[in-house]
């Protein structure tokens, strides 16, 4: 496993959020093709650092960024490229299901248009997105309706399936499943892990069975710092670090 | 579209925004530097120290005068006299809304409220010709009822809506907490009212007042209606006065550009203006004030 | 005995009051309704004024009211739309950006005759605009800009910060964003605080008395550089003005009531646009 490429890193990444500093000193790399999970408690980081990744820390002001940030070896805060084209490659998708207040087809639709998909091509990779998030049998029918009469569930589906219709090569994804009920989640986490074939998947998760049952590799952090990192039974089963036998046996969090 | 280009747009976008919000400032800065120059013009070729203590405003008799006083002393008198109706009244009604009233009573009251706020001020200044002022004639055996008294209640109407729903978020706003640990030592309802909710919501209730006398000293078409407009010293609540705004109001209309007498109207309008700078100033502080408490 | 005596004494002041508020409403409602009703016909909202102003109806003031707020709108809708953006979407907590939201508190406070006083110079005087309907709704078009840019950017408040990323991470620019999310899901509440602002335009004096306003015009064609007629300033001059006061005076209650009636159905269709929204999410 340890054989794949490297596909993402931060390296001596610092973040302050006005005087506050949220992430101290983060080094790490995500391979490609691997599901990651970020755990820690709550306040620890793993969000924050998540969203460095699209740059949507971009838009708060008062947040100041050191470091590096790398896809591919290429600095994506760097001038020659640009936030847009950051979070093309780099989809993301949110603890809250956000969906547009738009049809379920625009929902998709929206990003392939202002990405310059020619038209002919945009009911075909639609119908592909829903498919690939196992939605396609629920709403191939009504396709028209508002998306925010979906159920939750529905909603996070197709919010990974408005991610994958552009084809990232990376998609973030914080707490996807932490509204949702445990048969929309199982089908989630299946999803998820078809979805490895394809993509590099960092995934913040509060759920430890959860980082255990889809999750390759596993990073700790507590107080805006990585503790330990490494393969996901070796962190639950064999924890170096004190911090993380502590919090994986859930004596905190 | 190409990416390149779609970022293109979406910086000249940025920059568009933001130049409609600087425009802003130079829109005060622009209300700010006409009220200045103008004001510098008369001050050319009238002393300030005859503008302040002057005590006659004559721009167009054989005796020409520019004394601010009489219309400065009208605005104070009509602003104080809507204020001594409106606050008690807007207070009672904004505790009234929040403590006592219902749902159903509520549902009724602040639509009635809304539509307080909505009337024009020219249509209250007409009430004020054709209703207030036969009325106040009648009880006074005057000829018409034009006067200082007529301008205050019309303005006390006119701040009532401001004051009441202010004052109201004010009241709405103390902790809940507040009021149970009076209602623990036996407190009534009222006495809670008295003594523990409405100073615990002085600061935002004095803010709402701040808005209200922001409100009646800066009104030009009630006043200029219904307090008879005349130039004299005012003498009291049941005498004509020709407040600030009214004198702008009534003379800039017939005034030659650029005379002293147009430089004169501009010197009023600034003392106005920071009058009711100040007067907001005051508010937001309460407002501060009010806020910081809060979080507390 | 004397406790209870004390509660209704208690309760009953706060009645009072806001009886008497009440009272206010249904004294200024009744007044100019039943009186104003008497003169309010077909002809009197279509036709012109006639006989030195004492007969006939107020449609060109009628149509200058109409115009002059739309001009105001078109001037400050997108101008304050704009602003609320800037402050909302962009600005970060800095000293311009303080400046800016003192200056727009400060504008809400600014006395409207000193607007007035402003368009003359401005407008009137400095850009050659004359006494005219642009001159007038340029000068209203700035009176209402605060209230726009404030209702507007608690509108864009409401909108969580969830819906702009989700656009954001489809690869949208932050000017896509608010285009084609942001601003759609808050037009409810952008409108409803534009059509309240404009109820208060259309119902101001003070502010047009020096830049363009007439009492009676002959051609009542509504060109943008002339003067025009409007329903406050017709109101003010029928019931202050005119040499036959008296006989004018049914004139001046069906132009208040005319004028009552344009302001509330303005704020009808506000409430109307927020009640339909409510009921939407």
């Amino acid at each position: 496993m340890s054989n794949e490429p490297i596909k993402l890193a931060a390296q001596h990444v610092d973040l302050w959020f006005g005087k506050k500093q949220v992430l101290k000193n983060i080094n790490i790399t995500f391979p490609k093709n691997i599901v990651t999970a970020l755990i820690g408690p709550s306040g620890c980081g793993k969000s924050t650092l998540l969203r460095c990744f699209n740059r949507m820390h971009d838009l708060s002001p008062d947040a100041h960024i050191e470091g590096k940030f790398l896809l591919d070896e290429q600095d994506i805060y760097n001038q020659k490229i640009s936030a847009t084209e950051v979070r093309r490659r780099i989809g993301m998708v949110f603890q809250k299901a956000n969906t547009f207040p738009k049809s379920i087809y625009e929902n998709i639709n929206y990003g392939l248009k202002i990405n310059d998909v020619p038209k002919a091509d945009r009911p075909g990779i639609v119908e592909q997105a829903l498919k690939e998030s196992y939605l396609w049998d629920e709403v191939k029918d009504n396709l028209d309706m508002p998306a925010t009469r979906l159920s939750g569930g529905q909603q996070q589906r197709l919010c990974i399936a408005r991610t994958v219709a552009l084809r990232p090569e990376v998609i973030l994804m914080d707490e996807p499943c932490s509204a949702l009920d445990p048969l929309s989640t199982a089908k989630i986490e299946e999803l998820i892990v078809e979805l490895k074939k394809d993509y590099t998947i960092l995934i913040v998760t509060h759920n430890m069975q959860q980082a255990q049952r889809i999750a390759d590799k596993t990073v700790f952090m507590y107080l805006g710092e990585i503790i330990e990192s490494g393969n996901t039974k070796s962190i639950f089963t064999d924890p170096q670090e004190e911090l993380t036998t502590n919090y994986v046996k859930g004596h905190f969090g | 579209m190409q990416l390149a280009q779609r970022e293109q747009i979406d910086k000249v976008a940025r920059l568009l925004f933001r130049t409609t919000g600087l425009l802003v400032i130079a829109i005060l800065g622009g209300i700010f530097l006409m009220l200045l120059w103008n004001t510098v013009a008369f001050f050319l070729k009238v002393k300030p120290m005859d503008f302040i203590t002057g005590t006659q405003w004559n721009p167009s008799g054989s005796q020409v005068s520019y004394g601010i006083l009489p219309l400065l002393v009208s605005t104070i008198l009509v602003t104080f006299g809507a204020m001594v109706i409106a606050i008690p009244l807007s207070l009672g009604t904004a505790a009234f809304l929040s403590e006592y009233a219902g749902k159903t009573l509520k549902n009724i009251l602040k639509p009635v409220i809304e539509m307080l706020a909505a009337i024009p001020s020219v249509a209250i200044g007409f009430l004020g010709i054709v209703v207030l002022g036969p009325g106040i004639a009648h009880l006074t055996g005057q000829s018409n009822g034009l006067n200082a008294l007529n301008g205050a209640i019309l303005l006390s109407v006119m701040a009532l809506p401001t004051i009441i729903t202010v004052a109201e978020d004010a009241i709405n706003g103390v902790p809940s907490s507040y009021k149970e640990a009076s209602y623990s030592v036996g407190a009534s309802k009222w006495q809670t009212l008295i003594k523990v909710t409405i100073p615990a919501a002085a600061p935002g209730i004095l803010a709402a007042i701040m808005l209200g006398v922001g409100r009646a000293i800066g009104e030009t078409m009630t006043v200029l209606m219904a307090t008879g407009n005349a130039s004299a010293f005012p003498k009291g609540f049941f005498h004509s006065v020709r407040t600030i705004t009214a004198t702008i109001a009534i003379e800039m209309g017939e005034v030659p550009y650029q005379t002293t007498h147009y430089y004169a109207l501009f010197a009023i309008a600034a003392v106005l203006f920071l009058i009711t700078l100040a007067v907001n100033l005051i508010g937001e502080h309460f407002v501060n004030k009010y806020r910081k408490y809060q979080e507390a | 005995m004397s406790k209870k005596l004390a509660s209704i004494l208690e309760w009953g002041t706060l009645l009072i009051s806001t009886g008497t508020v009440c009272f206010f409403l249904v004294v200024i409602m009744w007044d100019i309704i039943s009186k104003g009703a008497a003169s309010l016909s077909w002809d009197f909202i279509t036709a012109l004024p006639t006989d030195g102003m004492t007969k006939g109806g107020i449609l060109p003031a009628i149509i200058g009211t109409v115009l002059l707020t739309l001009i105001t709108a078109l001037v400050a809708a997108p101008f304050g739309i704009s602003c609320a953006i800037y402050l909302n979407e962009y600005a970060s907590d800095n000293w311009t950006t303080r400046i800016i939201r003192a200056s727009i508190r400060n504008l809400a406070g600014v006395p409207s005759i000193i607007y007035g006083l402003f368009g003359l110079a401005l407008f009137v005087q400095g850009l050659h605009m004359g006494t005219s309907l642009i001159s007038a709704g340029l000068t209203l078009g700035l009176l209402s800009l605060p209230y726009i840019i404030i209702t507007t950017e608690e509108a864009l408040r409401r909108i969580p910060a969830s819906t702009r990323e989700a656009a954001l991470a489809v690869g949208a620019t932050q000017l896509e964003s608010i285009r084609d999310v942001v601003l759609p899901s808050a037009i409810p509440g952008i409108l409803t605080g534009i059509v309240l602002t404009l109820s208060r335009a259309a119902g101001e004096t003070a502010p047009i008395l020096f830049t363009g306003v007439a009492f009676y015009i002959n051609n009542p064609s509504g060109y943008l550089n002339q003067e025009f007629m409007a329903l406050p300033y017709h109101l003010y001059m029928l019931s202050t003005q005119h040499q036959a006061i008296e006989q004018v005076r049914p004139l001046a209650y069906g132009t208040a009531l005319v004028l009552i009636i344009v302001v509330f159905l303005l704020n009808l269709s506000a409430f109307y646009i927020r009640y339909k929204h409510s009921k939407n999410e």
